[in-house]
C-alpha cells in the first residue's frame, strides 16, 4: 500500500440487538487515520459517531451492542481479534478518549491527583512520587493555574472548562499515538469551547498525535480537521478533506448541513436545517436512508442503495447521483 | 471536620436525657404497686417497705429522678432486685459478648452481602445473579428463631458439628482482658479457646446476620448497576484499567454510600434482633439479659440496659454519618 496509515477502519458494522429490533448503529464504516492527522467525524444525534468511536475502543456497551463484522486495523494489527486484555494495554496508553460530558466524566469520589496518576501507573512503570510530578506537568501542560494544589481537589471543585481540560490530561498522560475526541466542547459556553479547541490544537502540534475529532458544528471542522467523514443513519456518506468539503461538497445530506450555518456574522436569519427526521435505525427501508429528506431524491432511491464510490482523487461518496450509468442499466 | 463531631456529641446529651426519663418512667408508671409487681404477690410488707426504701419509691418523682441520675453520672447503674449483683458489673461482661456477636454478625453480612452484591452486578442475568437474588429474598423473609432452631437441629443435634449454646465449651480456659473472646484468644495465643469460641458464634452468628445480609447484598446490586452505568465508569475503562479496579475503586466507593445507610440501620436491627438470638442461643449477652429481667420483672436492670442500649444507638449513627464524609468528598458538615 506504500502509505503509512496509524489506523484503518475497513467495512465496520456495529449493532444493538434490541427487543424493538435490531439497530444498525455503524453500518459499513471505511475510513483511516495518518500519523498526527485530524479527522473529523460529523453527522446528526444518533448518526453512529460515538459508536464508531466506541467500536474503535472496544467499549460498546454489551449487552446489546456487539462489533458484528469489519477490520480496525491499528498500526496493522486488528483490534477485534484482541483479547479484552491486550485492549486494556492499549486503551489510555496508545489510544486515549476523551467524551462529552466533563460534568460527568470524572469520577467525583476521588481526587484529580489520583485520577491523573491512577492511569500512569496503570500503564508505566513509575513511582507514585513521579506519577505525581507528572500529573503536575500534566495539568500544567493543558493550563490548568497551580497545577501542584489542584492535585488534591475532587472534580466538583473545578467548572467544567476546568474539567475538561483535565480530562485532556488524562488522556494525554501516556503520550498516546491517537486522542479520541468525542463532542469535547459540546456541553461547554461558546467561549471556553474556543478556548478546549485551541488547547488541543496547540497539544496536538506539541506532541504530534493524530486526532479523531467527533462533532456536529462544522464550525469546528473547519477549525481544527484535515479530512472529515460525514455520517448518517449510521451510514457514511461522504469523505475527504476539509477543503473539498467546504468547496465541493457532494451529497445532498452534506449540502443541507453546510446550508445549516450561518455564511457571514451578519446573516442572522433563521438557520435553514434540513427539514425531516433520521429514519428509525431499527426500520430502515431498502433504498438510501437519506431518500426520504432529500431534495434531490428520485424513484430509484428509494429501491436501490447506494455505494461508496470515489468520485473524484481523493473524495468519496455514497450518492446515486454519481452512479447514474448502473441506474439506467437495470 | 472536629467541630461536626463535637457538634453530634454534644447532642447526645438530650437524646441521653431524654431516653433516660423514658427508662425511669417505665418503671414508676406500671400500674399498681411497682414493688408488688417486682416482688409477686408472696413477698411479704417487710420486703415490700425494703425494696421501696432501697428504690426510694416513697419520694417524689423529681427527687427520684434526680438522684437517679446523679447516680447514673457517677457510673451507678444500680442492683438487681433479685440477684442483688450491680447492673454495671454485670454489664460490663455481657454488653462485649452482645458487640461481639453483632459485629460477628454485622461482618459476616457485609462482607458476604456486599461481595454477593457486586458480583450479581458485574454478572447480570447470569446464574450466580438469579441464585444470589432468589437466595436474598428468601433471607429477608426468613424468621430468627425459626433459623436458629433450624440450625442447632441441623448442626448441633443431627450432625453435632457445632456446640447449640454459650460463648465457650465447658472446661475451656481463656484469660479475659477485653470480653471479646476471639479477640481475647488471639491476644493470649490461645489457639485452642480461638477454635472453640469460633465455633459457639458461628451459628448465632449467621443466625442474626442473614437479614442484614440479605437486605445488603440487594441494596449494593442495585446501587453498583446505577453507578456502573455511569460515565466516569466509562471513562476508568477508557484509561485501561484493570477491570478489578474499574469495580473494586471506581464503582464501589460511589456504590457504597447507600449501601453504608442500610448498614447504619442494620446495625440498630442486629442489638433488637440479639434479644431472640441469644435467647435461643443461650449467649451470655445483653439481649437475653433484658428478656430475663423482663420477665422476672427486674425492672432497675431493664431501666439502665435501654439506656445503654440508646446511646450506643446513637452512637453508631454518629459513625455511620462521619464514614459518609469518607465516601463522599462533596459532603459538607459545616
Ligand atoms: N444501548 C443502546 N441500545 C440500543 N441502541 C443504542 C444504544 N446506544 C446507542 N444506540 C443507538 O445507536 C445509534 C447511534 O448512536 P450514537 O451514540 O453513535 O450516535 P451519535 O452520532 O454519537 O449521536 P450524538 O450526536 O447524539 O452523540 C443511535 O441511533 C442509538 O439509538
Ligand atoms: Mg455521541
Amino acid at each position: 500500500m506504500g502509505e503509512n496509515f496509524l489506523l484503518q477502519v475497513r467495512d465496520l458494522h456495529t449493532q444493538f440487538v434490541t427487543q424493538s429490533g435490531v439497530v444498525k448503529a455503524v453500518d459499513g464504516v471505511n475510513f483511516e487515520v495518518k500519523p498526527g492527522e485530524t479527522l473529523g467525524i460529523v453527522g446528526e444525534s444518533g448518526s453512529g459517531k460515538s459508536m464508531t468511536a466506541l467500536s474503535i475502543m472496544k467499549l460498546v456497551p454489551s449487552p446489546p451492542g456487539e462489533i458484528v463484522k469489519g477490520e480496525i486495523l491499528y498500526n496493522g494489527d486488528d483490534l477485534i481479534k484482541k483479547t479484552e486484555k491486550q485492549m486494556r494495554h492499549i486503551r489510555g496508553n496508545k489510544i486515549s478518549m476523551i467524551f462529552q460530558d466533563p460534568m460527568t466524566s470524572l469520577n467525583p469520589v476521588f481526587t484529580v491527583g489520583e485520577q491523573l496518576t491512577e492511569t500512569l501507573r496503570t500503564h508505566r512503570n513509575v513511582s507514585k512520587r513521579q506519577a505525581l510530578e507528572h500529573a503536575t506537568e500534566l495539568l500544567n501542560l493543558v493550563g490548568i493555574p497551580d497545577p501542584k494544589a489542584r492535585l488534591k481537589n475532587y472534580p466538583h471543585e473545578f467548572s467544567g472548562g476546568m474539567r475538561q481540560r483535565v480530562m485532556i490530561a488524562m488522556a494525554l498522560a501516556c503520550d498516546p499515538e491517537l486522542l479520541i475526541a468525542d463532542e469535547p466542547t459540546t456541553a461547554l459556553d461558546v467561549t471556553v469551547q474556543a478556548q478546549i479547541l485551541e488547547l488541543l490544537k496547540k497539544l496536538q502540534k506539541e506532541l504530534g498525535m493524530a486526532i479523531i475529532m467527533i462533532t456536529h458544528d462544522l464550525g469546528v471542522v473547519a477549525e481544527i480537521c484535515d479530512r472529515v467523514m460525514v455520517m448518517y443513519a449510521g451510514k457514511q456518506v461522504e469523505f475527504t478533506d476539509r477543503f473539498r468539503l467546504f468547496d465541493v461538497p457532494k451529497h445532498p445530506y452534506t449540502w443541507g448541513l453546510l446550508n445549516s450555518i450561518p455564511k457571514m456574522e451578519k446573516e442572522k436569519k433563521r438557520l435553514k436545517a434540513i427539514s425531516g427526521h433520521p429514519p428509525d435505525l431499527r426500520h430502515l427501508r431498502k433504498g438510501c436512508p437519506f431518500a426520504e429528506r432529500c431534495p434531490k431524491a428520485k424513484a430509484s432511491c428509494r429501491i436501490q442503495a447506494p455505494h461508496l464510490q470515489e468520485v473524484e482523487p481523493g473524495h468519496l461518496v455514497s450518492c446515486l447521483l454519481y452512479e447514474e450509468e448502473k441506474v439506467t442499466l437495470e | 471536620m472536629i467541630n461536626y463531631i463535637i457538634r453530634r456529641l454534644l447532642l447526645l446529651i438530650p437524646v441521653f436525657i431524654g431516653v433516660s426519663i423514658l427508662a425511669f418512667a417505665l418503671l414508676r408508671l406500671i400500674p399498681g404497686d411497682p414493688a408488688k409487681s417486682m416482688l409477686g404477690n408472696k413477698a411479704t410488707e417487710a420486703q415490700l417497705q425494703s425494696l421501696r426504701a432501697e428504690l426510694k419509691l416513697n419520694d417524689p418523682l423529681p427527687v427520684q429522678y434526680a438522684s437517679y441520675m446523679k447516680d447514673v453520672i457517677k457510673g451507678d447503674l444500680g442492683k438487681s432486685i433479685k440477684s442483688h449483683d450491680s447492673v454495671i458489673k454485670e454489664i460490663s461482661t455481657r454488653l462485649p459478648a452482645t458487640i461481639e456477636l453483632s459485629l460477628f454478625a454485622l461482618i459476616i453480612a457485609i462482607v458476604i452481602g456486599v461481595l454477593a452484591g457486586i458480583i450479581s452486578a458485574a454478572k447480570r442475568s447470569s446464574w450466580f445473579d438469579h441464585l444470589s437474588m432468589t437466595g436474598a429474598l428468601f433471607g429477608v423473609s426468613m424468621p430468627i428463631f425459626w433459623l436458629g432452631l433450624m440450625m442447632i437441629w441441623l448442626f448441633s443435634v443431627t450432625l453435632h458439628w457445632l456446640p447449640p449454646s454459650g460463648r465457650l465449651s465447658v472446661g475451656t480456659h481463656l484469660q479475659t482482658i477485653t470480653n471479646f473472646y476471639l479477640v481475647d484468644s488471639i491476644l493470649t495465643g490461645n489457639w485452642f479457646a480461638f477454635k472453640d469460641s469460633l465455633a459457639h458464634i458461628l451459628m448465632p452468628g449467621f443466625a442474626l446476620g442473614t437479614i442484614p445480609m440479605a437486605i445488603i447484598a440487594r441494596m449494593t446490586r442495585s446501587s453498583m448497576l446505577e453507578v456502573l452505568n455511569q460515565d466516569f465508569i466509562r471513562t476508568a475503562n477508557a484509561k485501561g484499567l484493570a477491570k478489578y479496579l474499574v469495580i473494586f475503586k471506581h464503582a464501589l466507593k460511589n456504590a457504597f454510600l447507600p449501601v453504608l445507610t442500610v448498614i447504619g440501620f442494620q446495625f440498630g436491627f442486629l442489638l433488637g434482633g440479639a434479644v431472640l438470638t441469644e435467647t435461643i442461643f443461650s449467649w451470655p449477652g445483653v439481649g437475653r439479659y433484658v428478656y430475663q429481667s423482663i420477665l422476672s420483672r427486674d425492672y432497675p436492670v431493664v431501666q439502665s440496659t435501654i439506656l445503654i442500649i440508646a446511646v450506643m444507638f446513637v452512637l453508631i449513627n454518629l459513625i455511620t454519618d462521619i464514614l459518609y464524609k469518607y465516601f463522599d468528598p462533596r459532603i459538607r458538615y459545616d
